[in-house]
């Protein structure tokens, strides 16, 4: 099982991420420059939070051009794991691998707290581990994560059940109280129509360790490392 | 060459005097060129010269078996064990903030990372220091400078883990913006920024340098007037993604032995950082050519390069002959490097542009030059009296206790750190909100405990007892988490010390600090001075000498949090609580006025109890702990409340006279603590304070949702929350 963690520019959880992967989960770890032209043999490629290339001009938009993206689409169309946490959900819906965008907050301030997540998909290789309708504690860290698409889209991501994580109240009920950003149905996270590619905006990488307040992101890593093998990449 | 020959219009614009100027003619033996008279304008200004300040400054305590580099340098380090050293400095960036707040703050968060990049280390955390007017007058200062620092700080991908934020009249004018960076570096990979090696090259690295900031130390050294908006060009303008990459790309210098040294760009630009980085070895000089420097944009003078403080841009020293391989490094994060010149061994900075000289100056010259300045302190008018016998008694504890806590100094700080992300790094163990935050040092068991404190109302009624005050309250912010604290960086700001009453607090604010460092055996290892915090000549801000102190626990599980965590604690009050009210929020808010003298300190007693708190964290018995501070025992009781969610009961308050009933609830007696045990703990508590001469009071049980003293007042927790974070949400 080998973890690729991408590095673009301004990407600044990669270390976070690689932390994980190798010092908690104890799995093989290899960063992917944006330069990359290949995967180096990764199971499980992992878009990490930051700022790539300074976003300056919209999250994403840049960062969709880099050379290794041509690579992770292609692993992606192979049915290959893709994991996009925070600017990584952003470079994914910038990508077109995953339907619609991130927004500016509805606070318009940048937002770094706990959030409680409902988890509506356990059949996924991202989250085999957690138990059914299970309320994880994740952080987010974003100024510009207030998911948004047109109601067409919206409707298809419902019906198909590709909302994977909802923000919620600590007893599970998704309530306009719980959503930090304004993200649309509340929204923290969503999937592809296969399965495969996930964008989620808080970051588990934060929170897989007692020690920095909660190991609930511990359970998605894991769930990858059970599953990465699994997964029929064609 | 008299004064004469050189408009005394155009000395003004460099900020020399005309006796300045004619020292500079002595020494050169001729009168300087424009460039020169630019370059040495920069230099002798007071924020490069410190030529007010320096002669005081000696007297600051600054070595201990620790400490790996003291002043001096890009930052200051100390070594905290299995091979680590803490690199950390704060400094201000208050000038620019007060024209262009985001862009003034933001600078200021980017200016003390690459201080500490410059040191070799990587930069783990940020902290911010600061001051505002009162809103909603001052919401435009207090958005700009609270989005500038998010917008930088998040961008980097550095947690912004503390601070503080105070709201006074007297920085309605002049908001103080102090930054603190600390950072790690394995002991032996430790930089310096010394141009050793004549014919090593000098390279410049990361972004194009423009007309941005020109004259910003200058601006920085006068007092602000009706034109400071016209200054608006001295305020540079940040590129986060930019500092990142040069971040990531000096973070890979490690893997190459060719470099010599890193100097950031700061204040005064290239020529500061030549300067100093030449004037911290004997007899070296430097060549260069400004024609070299990649440029932003078309048309620049010799004069603009040396003097532009465009940001993102650090010095490197680099092994003659190796100067690719260190290239390529930047070159892989996109970033522009040009080597620009070499280090020499006469002594001279000198400037070339092409092929012409357009200045040559001795460095000792430009570094240590300027003439001290001779100021005479005067102490003001004593502050008001306060007669406590003559203030009401207290009539509704609960009451006062919800104004204090919706007070703007006192309410809850959440609404503006949630805006920082503070969790980035995986090493926040102790997260914003209560004393000092802590972060693990990965790979080992150490956890690093930070804050920055200052009570500025204190050192305005007292510089001398303030500044000690200040040493005092840091290291109890440190000490209630559990670790020990092992060395301070300070930012002194001031008004125009060309006037003898802030000279004097200034004499005062120094002498405090080192008399409170020394008794504490604190090492100050790095700092920064502000002056000329005053505009038109008048408003000027309460003497203000913000501590940053970082602090050590062997094992970070032995940490201690300020918010009760279990109900059925018994909580204690450590230390004891006299009749001070002087200077404090309760006498603020609740009889609108500053007087008094501030609480008085004893640094034995100070010491005793602390060492009673670090032994009890030591051995496990702690469940929290938290400082007494502005608000006192009360405030400090509802935060322990509303931090960990769980409420307190307290038997009624009946303190013995002289002890008046609203001194023991709001007084701000310093060296004590409330601090939650379990009951199995009490007896080896109360052997610990009785074996230090400690007092020690039960004040109550935790448990419930409302807080309250029996008789006295009894509030939901839900109240006190509501009242709490009002303000800032």
């Amino acid at each position: 099982m080998k973890f690729g963690v991408v590095v673009f520019p301004g990407t600044w959880s990669d270390r976070d991420c690689g932390w994980v992967v190798d010092q908690v989960l104890g799995a093989e770890l290899t960063y992917l420059w944006h330069r990359d032209t290949d995967l180096k043999g990764c199971d499980c490629v992992i878009l990490p939070g930051g700022f790539a290339y300074g976003d300056y001009l919209r999250t994403g938009a840049i960062a969709r051009f880099a050379p290794v993206m041509e690579q992770i689409g292609e692993f992606a169309d192979r049915g290959g794991l893709v994991w996009g946490i925070c600017n990584g959900f952003q470079v994914l819906c910038e990508a077109g691998l995953l339907p619609g965008a991130l927004i500016r907050n509805a606070s318009l301030e940048f937002r770094c707290e706990w959030t409680n997540l409902l988890v509506e998909r356990t059949d996924l290789p991202f989250t085999s581990q957690c138990a059914e309708r299970d309320v994880i504690r994740v952080p987010i860290a974003h100024g510009e994560g207030s998911y948004f698409a047109d109601p067409a889209t919206l409707s298809r991501l419902e019906q198909r059940g590709q909302v994977v994580f909802r923000y919620c109240g600590s007893d599970g009920r998704v309530v306009p109280g719980a959503n930090p950003n304004g993200s649309l149905h509340n929204i923290a996270g969503i999937v592809n129509a296969r399965g495969n590619v996930l964008g989620m905006m808080p970051h588990p990488e934060r929170c897989s360790e007692a020690e920095l307040g909660g190991t609930d992101g511990l359970k998605l890593f894991r769930s990858v490392a059970d599953n990465a093998l699994k997964v029929l990449v064609s | 060459m008299s004064v004469k020959s050189v408009d005394e219009r155009r000395l003004r614009e460099v900020a020399l005097t005309p006796d300045e100027y004619r020292v500079i003619v002595e020494q050169l033996k001729r009168a300087p060129n424009e460039v020169e008279l630019g370059m040495l304008g920069v230099l002798w200004s007071e924020h490069c010269s410190y030529k007010s300040s320096k002669a005081l400054l000696r007297r600051l305590p600054s070595t201990g078996p620790a400490v790996l580099q003291g002043p001096g340098e890009n930052a200051g380090a100390v070594s905290i064990g299995e091979g680590w050293a803490v690199v950390f400095k704060i400094e201000s960036h208050n000038h620019p903030s007060a024209i262009e707040p985001y862009q003034g703050a933001a600078t200021g968060v980017g200016g003390i990372i690459r201080d500490v990049i410059a040191m070799g280390a990587r930069p783990i955390a940020l902290l911010d220091s600061l001051r505002f007017g009162p809103l909603p007058e001052s919401g435009r200062h207090f958005e700009g400078v609270v989005a500038g620092i998010g917008g930088y700080g998040n961008c980097m991908g550095i947690p912004t883990v503390g601070g503080e934020i105070y709201f006074e009249d007297c920085y309605a004018n002049n908001p103080l913006v102090n930054a603190m960076c600390v950072g790690l570096v394995r002991t032996d990979q430790l930089m310096r920024a010394r141009a050793e090696g004549v014919g090593n090259s000098i390279l410049l690295v990361g972004a194009d340098t423009g007309r941005d900031g020109i004259h910003g130390a200058s601006f920085a050294s006068v007092e602000l007037d009706e034109n400071s908006s016209e200054r608006r060009p001295a305020v540079q303008v940040g590129n986060p993604f930019l500092e990142k990459c040069l971040l990531e790309a000096c973070m890979d210098l490690s893997h190459t032995d060719a470099v010599v040294a890193i100097q950031d760009l700061g204040a005064a630009g290239l020529t500061s950082a030549v300067a100093e980085c030449a004037g911290r070895v004997d007899g070296a000089g430097a060549r260069i050519d400004v024609g070299r420097v990649p440029r932003r944009e078309r048309g620049m003078t010799p004069y603009d390069v040396m003097l532009s403080e465009s940001q993102e841009r650090m010095l490197v020293v680099v092994q003659r002959g190796r100067e690719r391989e260190v290239e390529s490094i930047f070159h892989a994060w996109d970033l522009t490097s040009a080597v620009i010149g070499e280090v020499t061994d006469d002594g001279q900075l000198t400037v070339f542009d092409s092929r012409d000289q357009v200045a040559r100056l001795p460095v000792r010259l430009l570094t240590d030059g300027a003439p001290m300045r001779r100021l005479v302190g005067v102490a003001p008018e004593p502050p008001l009296d306060l007669v406590v016998d003559a203030l009401p008694p207290l009539a509704d504890a609960g009451a006062t206790l919800l104004r204090l806590l919706a007070s703007p100094n006192l309410s809850s700080r959440r609404g503006v750190f949630r805006r920082y992300d503070h969790m980035v790094g995986d090493a926040t163990v102790v997260p914003p909100g209560g004393d000092a935050a802590m972060l693990r040092v990965k790979g080992t068991r150490l956890g690093l405990a930070m804050t920055a404190d200052c009570n500025a109302r204190y050192c305005h009624l007292d510089p001398h007892l303030g500044a000690q005050l200040a040493v005092a309250e840091a290291a109890r912010n440190i000490i209630a988490t559990g670790a020990r604290p092992i060395a301070v960086t300070d930012c002194l700001n001031l008004a125009n010390p060309d006037r003898p009453e802030v000279y004097w607090e200034l004499e005062e604010t120094v002498a405090g600090l080192s008399y409170a460092c020394r008794a504490m055996e604190l090492p100050i290892v790095s700092g920064n001075v502000s002056l000329y915090n005053d505009s038109n000549g008048e408003s000027a801000i309460y003497p203000t000498p913000v501590v940053g102190m970082v602090g050590v626990i062997d094992d970070y599980a032995k940490r201690v949090g300020a918010g009760f965590r279990a109900d059925g604690d018994f909580v204690l009050l450590i230390g004891s609580s006299h009749n001070d009210l002087g200077g404090s929020e309760y006498l603020k808010v609740e009889h609108g006025y500053v007087a008094g003298r501030p609480p008085s300190l004893d640094l034995a007693r100070e010491q005793a109890v602390n060492r009673v708190v670090l032994a009890a964290a030591q051995s496990g018995y702690l469940h929290s702990a938290h400082d007494c501070a502005e608000g006192g025992m009360l405030v400090a009781l509802a935060e322990c409340s509303l931090l960990g969610s769980v409420g307190v009961r307290c038997p009624a308050i009946r303190p013995e006279s002289p002890l008046r009933l609203d001194a023991a609830f709001f007084g701000e007696s310093p060296s004590r603590y409330v601090v939650s045990v379990p009951s199995r703990a009490m007896p080896e508590m109360q052997s610990l304070a009785r074996r230090h001469h400690v007092e020690l009071s039960l004040l109550g049980l935790t448990g419930g949702d409302t807080l309250e003293f029996e008789g006295q007042f009894k509030l939901s927790l839900g109240e006190l929350r509501q009242a709490w974070e009002a303000m800032l949400s």
